[in-house]
């Protein structure tokens, strides 16, 4: 018997009304935990973005495409090192809801981010087939292909069932890099488009640039070089272009910590209210432990020990099962969301909000218990 | 010298504007190892009494002296400490936590003193055997009849080995087989182990065990029936119960 055997039996006097508040703290945090992790990943992208690289969309936007006769003007243009050039295919694979991202890219394209990383082996093979595929290793094990697979796409730009063979499996070259989705060369599509009349355009094309610092002074001349054509262009680095992604969702951040903050208020309302009947239905034994000695500050102590055992086993619940979910299991919310990862930053905020919640569920309660004077709470029994 | 002397106490509860006296200059000597009836209808402050013999409520003026320690001025903390030492408090209505087991129950006030916890589960076990529940300690209070919740309560307020046993209608609420068995119980630790002991009662008969009883009326003592002190030798340390505990010493005087 000690004084945690007195907290843990005080905890298990109400077993489900305990179980039902942890449960529904350790939910709350989730929440909380995976809101914040996916508000942090969405804003990792832009740091993803290299300053190096330069995407050039039509200036109407990104589902408006280019002619690829740009892309002979664009290379010769000062300080541009190579230029790779990809497609949106919008392929569906069996059923809408196997959703997956798959581009047309031209060779130059997969040289340009190192992130991509194939054997030369596969990167050969894959080279020598004209429907040849490259497919992120998470792709694969999602839908169970071997390579040497052919895999069936349903074209919703292009329409048509269109074969592809799997040729080489990637694997991302830097944590949280996009592990599913599916390369094919560019000039399949173009095959394809041409029998539909859509061939001859590109969806984006990427400026490698020597110097990172005329980043802003390329950007400028290409966009003034079609200023005045059918397509102009929009050029920005690749992290300005992320991030307009980012923005393609408005003020996501202020609703995602809106909704955690609201969702950690109310939880906090709820512990609270837990906390006090908890300690309101046992006045007359914390009157008894004050008979036998225990100081105001020994029950102020027990009380707050209960809330936090409770706020603990939320935490383990919360915190513990989306680091479980997101850092240990991988889960990408079915390929929406790939490369979510607990950061130690978000961790340590539910940390913060459980203190928190500990401390201010337990506050009022403890401080009654604390001044409960003895003779009132014993004639209040008797 | 007496062990409790209690002198011009008053104790005035204030209702609103109104104030209530409850005390009114009371003055009381209680002896080492004497057990002491208090008796009186409702109201006529022997709870408070009782209350302020603990250490639970404090004076509106007057001075109260257990083993020659002035407990009506001391600070809240200091109180509790003195209480865990000196004190063993047993209630009507037994307020055994309902969550811990006897043997818990009874380990309870031993938190509190600097005992390990392999010392503190002997302690609790020797208690429990003196009241005769060495069967039942691993029974929570719901499993126990109302006269084994009492003699649990018991155990409780002797196994610190406290220099005062304070009872507050011990026998109230049991059938009169337990209430016999209870009181058998205080008459033993008072004869046997030279406990003193203050018992509120408004039992005529609980109160023949006691070897003296006072009454009081409107808070003043009406009546001092006093018969021979229990000569009990020992204190609950000497069979094994208290022994090590922080109130040990002053229990065994």
């Amino acid at each position: 018997m000690t004084r945690a055997t007195l907290v843990r039996a005080n905890l298990g006097r109400h077993k489900r009304r305990t179980i039902l508040t942890v449960l529904g703290l350790g939910i709350a945090l989730f929440l909380f935990v995976t809101l914040q992790t996916f508000l942090h990943t969405l804003r990792s992208i832009g740091d993803i973005g290299s300053e190096t690289h330069l995407v050039v969309t039509n200036k109407l936007g990104i589902v408006f495409p280019l002619p690829m006769a740009y892309r002979a003007r664009l290379q010769a243009m000062e300080g541009v090192e190579s230029v790779g050039y990809a497609s949106w295919f919008g392929g569906i694979y069996q059923d809408p809801s196997n959703f997956f991202a798959n581009f047309a890219v031209d060779p130059e394209y997969l040289a340009m981010y190192p992130e991509i990383v194939v054997s030369p082996e596969h990167r050969e093979a894959f080279m020598a087939d004209r429907t040849g595929a490259i497919v992120g290793v998470r792709l694969m094990e999602r839908f169970g292909w071997q390579v040497g697979q052919t895999v069936t796409l349903q074209g919703t730009i292009y329409p048509g069932n269109h074969d592809f063979t799997i040729r080489g499996v990637y694997s991302a070259g830097r944590k949280g890099f996009d592990e599913t989705s599916l390369f094919f060369h560019h000039r399949y599509l173009e095959e394809i488009a041409r029998n539909q009349g859509m061939d001859g355009v590109v969806g984006w094309y990427v400026l490698k640039v020597t110097d990172p610092n005329q980043a802003a002074a390329i950007a400028q001349a290409v966009d003034e070089a079609y200023e005045n054509s059918a397509s102009p262009t929009r050029a920005q680095t690749e992290k300005a272009f992320n991030l307009s992604f980012i923005g393609m969702y408005g003020n996501i951040g202020f609703f995602l910590n809106a909704i955690g903050m609201a969702v950690v208020f109310a939880i906090l309302m709820v512990s609270a209210n837990t906390m006090a009947m908890s300690a309101r239905e046992r006045f007359s034994e914390i009157a008894v432990l004050k008979t036998l000695g225990f100081t105001d500050g020994d029950v102020l102590r027990i009380v707050v020990a209960e809330a936090a055992w409770i706020v603990g086993l939320g935490l383990a619940l919360g915190l513990g099962g989306a680091v479980l979910l997101f850092n240990v299991m991988d889960f990408d919310m079915g390929g929406f969301a790939p490369g979510l990862s607990v950061s130690p930053g978000v961790a340590l905020g539910a940390f913060g909000i459980g203190l928190l919640i500990a401390t201010a569920s337990a506050a009022i309660p403890a401080m009654q218990a604390a001044r409960l004077k003895v003779t009132d709470a014993l004639r209040y029994v008797a | 010298m007496p062990l409790v002397e209690v002198r011009d106490v008053r104790k005035v509860y204030r209702r609103d504007t109104v104030e209530v006296p409850v005390l009114d200059g009371l003055n009381l000597d209680i002896e080492q190892g004497e057990f002491l009836a208090l008796m009186g209808p409702s109201g006529s402050g022997k709870s408070t009494l009782l209350n302020l013999l603990a250490g639970l409520d404090s004076p509106t003026s007057g001075s109260i002296r257990v083993g020659g320690e002035e407990i009506s001025s001391m600070k809240p903390k200091r109180l509790a400490a003195w209480r865990a030492r000196h004190v063993g408090f047993v209630f009507q209505m037994y307020n055994l936590i309902p969550v811990l087991t006897a043997l818990q129950n009874v380990e309870l006030p031993l938190l509190l003193t600097p005992l390990n916890k392999k010392q503190r589960r002997e302690h609790a076990e020797t208690a429990l055997r003196i009241v005769g529940l060495e069967e039942r300690m691993h029974h929570f209070p719901r499993q126990l009849s109302g006269g084994q919740e009492q003699r649990v309560a018991i155990a409780r307020a002797i196994v610190t080995d406290p220099t005062l046993i304070l009872a507050d209608e011990p026998t109230g609420d049991l059938d009169a087989k337990s209430a016999e068995e209870i009181l058998d119980l205080l008459g033993r630790l008072n004869a046997e182990y030279g406990k003193t002991i203050v018992m509120v009662t408004h039992d005529p008969h609980a109160a023949e065990r006691a070897g003296r009883t006072l009454h009081l009326e409107k808070g003043v003592l009406v009546g001092d029936g006093a018969r021979p002190v229990a000569a009990g030798a020992g204190a609950v340390s000497g069979a094994g119960a208290g022994a090590g505990a922080a109130g040990g010493e002053e229990g065994a005087r």
